[in-house]
């Protein structure tokens, strides 16, 4: 059984989207949904790896209705067989549900989310900031921030040798 | 869930005062690049490791959404350094995947080539200096130089020894002759009596043995769980390999095997490392004879890869076909579409995460580095070991520090 017919199966009235992009299979779950589905996926459909988790800002993108997509890529190791989830959040305050009960890979990918989008990750033990430095208030790769910055790294506290 | 405060309490507990805390890096020889560990020691004993990553972050992803298609791959370049043209052939891999291009026969091959040329220099680094921070000189500078013949066939196909920007839309920059194939010829004829010799050096060596065998254990299931790929997952025996299971490029038409282990440590990390140099040799021996002729890129009329320069210059059709390309009002769109594209990189699984908007650039160009994923199960395979070994399981899982940070 395909991870697809498993999903019609199990979640009849869900509101799942599915569709194929070359040798892609998408499914698109409401953020309501989304542990129930992943959950499902793993135990059921043999999703046992979490191969990445990111995110699209969709404040740019024409006619887009939400502000974020997250997007998890996940792998059957056993059969090869790949399945690209998808779910949207909005402002003001993106949050999800953690994968890390589940899979453990999601530790730094959703650190890395929350990182440079801003999409807080409920349940995760350990969500801080992972590339940018600690003191940075916003989010880089929204698209609202300009590519050039804002200047932050000219503005670093600078530590002389008689403060060290 | 596995990680609870408790943990820290209890750390912090007056009577645990006797534990150290070491900082490891951010310029240290064994951490290869700037990376940052801090260790809690008990004696010797790594009781807690902490990495501090982001020295080398530079916001790759964002400069993905204002280069395009072709331009990006300068920086995609710069990611694993060890081996850059993998990078550049994953990243055009998923960007032709969302455009729908089907490569030409022989530009399919010369990718393959480069692609297991780079696995090769991969692993011949990550062996050279995981011996060298054990202690083991010779095998270090023996690599090498199979590493200075390696970066010559590259210059001589692309002109550029380390960041070669060398793979296009649709195709690869230049066409390669026979000397670059007799080049190749040399190299494998050579490469086999280092590699013998490098595994006497090693493979047998006790003090080599000692510092590796046992340490750093991944098992089966944390390696599937913590999404870890390439040969890591491999020395803890899961059988996955992209090029078998999801073939690419000219895969299919080679005979090889996927190497793997049982033991989950470094020392079968370095075996795996090890005979999948062989297992490459044999892919390249295959494609070099078999080189088909024909094109190299595709053909200039989809409007996605740039003409020959003879073209460009002495026709007016080549003129107005490289102008359709490169300006960016008359470039052509990519699908308003997502894909995810993976190869098997010499690190593991790279993958491309690219969202189209129309254009002829990536809204979005994820990058699901290899090393990225396993450097998040450094904590764990580190814990209870010596202080020692961290130099041992640092070099065993290969972090490529510009490809962590991005």
């Amino acid at each position: 059984m395909s991870h697809q017919e498993l999903l019609q199966t199990r979640f009849p009235a869900a509101g799942l989207v599915f569709s194929d992009f070359r040798d892609n299979h998408r499914v698109q779950v409401p953020k309501e949904r989304l542990v129930e589905v992943l959950t499902c996926l793993k135990t059921e459909g043999g999703f046992d790896m979490l191969v990445d988790i990111t995110a699209v800002d969709y404040l740019e993108y024409e006619d887009a209705d939400d502000r974020f997509g997250v997007v998890y890529v996940l792998l059957n190791t056993s059969t090869g067989e790949r399945t690209i989830v998808k779910t949207f959040v909005n402002d003001p305050d993106p949050t999800l549900p953690s994968m890390y009960p589940l899979w453990k890979s999601a530790d730094w990918t959703e650190r890395e989310v929350y990182d440079m989008f801003g999409i807080k990750f409920e349940g995760h033990p350990d969500l801080r900031r992972i590339l940018m430095p600690d003191e940075f208030t916003t989010f880089p790769l929204r698209k609202d921030y300009p590519l050039k910055g804002r200047g932050e790294r000219h503005n670093f506290p600078v530590i002389t040798r008689s403060e060290s | 869930m596995p990680f609870q405060v408790s943990d820290l309490a209890e750390l912090d507990a007056p009577e645990k005062e006797y534990l150290w805390t070491l900082n490891f890096g951010p310029q240290h020889p064994a951490t290869h690049t700037t990376l940052r560990l801090v260790l809690t020691l008990d004696g010797e004993r790594v009781v807690k490791a902490v990495p501090y990553i982001g020295y080398l972050h530079s916001g790759f992803e964002k400069l993905g959404e204002d280069l395009d298609f072709n331009q990006y791959v300068t920086i995609v370049d710069r990611m694993n350094y060890i081996s850059p043209l993998a990078n550049e052939i994953a990243w055009h891999h998923a960007v032709e995947k969302l455009l729908d291009i089907e490569l030409t026969p022989r530009c399919k091959y010369i990718r393959t080539i480069l692609a297991e040329i780079m696995r090769i220099q991969d692993h011949l680094l990550n062996v050279g200096t995981c011996a060298l921070d054990l202690g083991g000189f010779t095998a270090f500078l023996y690599f090498f130089t199979l590493r200075e013949q390696i970066y010559d066939i590259v210059e001589s196909a692309s002109g550029q020894r380390f960041h070669t920007s060398y793979t296009r839309v649709g195709g690869v920059m230049f066409d390669v002759d026979n000397a670059w194939v007799d080049k190749i010829r040399a190299f494998c004829k050579g490469f086999r009596p280092v590699h013998e010799e490098v595994h006497k050096l090693l493979t047998r060596n006790r003090i080599f043995i000692e510092r590796v065998q046992g340490v750093g254990f991944l098992s089966k299931e944390d390696a599937i769980n913590k999404g870890v790929t390439g040969p890591l997952a491999r020395a803890s025996g899961v059988l996955r390999d992209i090029r078998k299971d999801e073939p690419y490029l000219a895969y299919p038409d080679f005979d090889f095997k996927v190497v793997a282990a049982k033991s989950g440590d470094c020392y079968g990390r370095y075996l795996v490392r090890m005979a999948e140099m062989m297992e490459s040799l044999k892919i390249i021996e295959q494609a070099m004879e078999n080189i088909p002729a024909g094109p190299i890129n595709v053909d200039p009329e989809t409007k996605a890869v740039i003409p020959a320069k003879p073209a460009v210059y002495r026709s007016i059709e080549g003129l107005i076909q490289h102008f359709e390309v490169i300006m960016p009002n008359r470039q052509a769109g990519s699908p308003r579409e997502e894909i995810y594209a993976a190869t098997e990189s010499p690190n593991g699984e790279l993958g491309f995460y690219i969202a189209g908007d129309g254009s002829w650039k990536a809204y979005r160009a994820r990058c699901r580095p290899p090393s990225y994923i396993h450097f998040a199960t450094f904590p764990d395979m580190i814990k209870d070991h010596q202080l020692s070994d961290v130099v041992a399981v640092l070099g065993s899982i290969n972090i490529i520090a510009a490809e962590l940070d991005r």
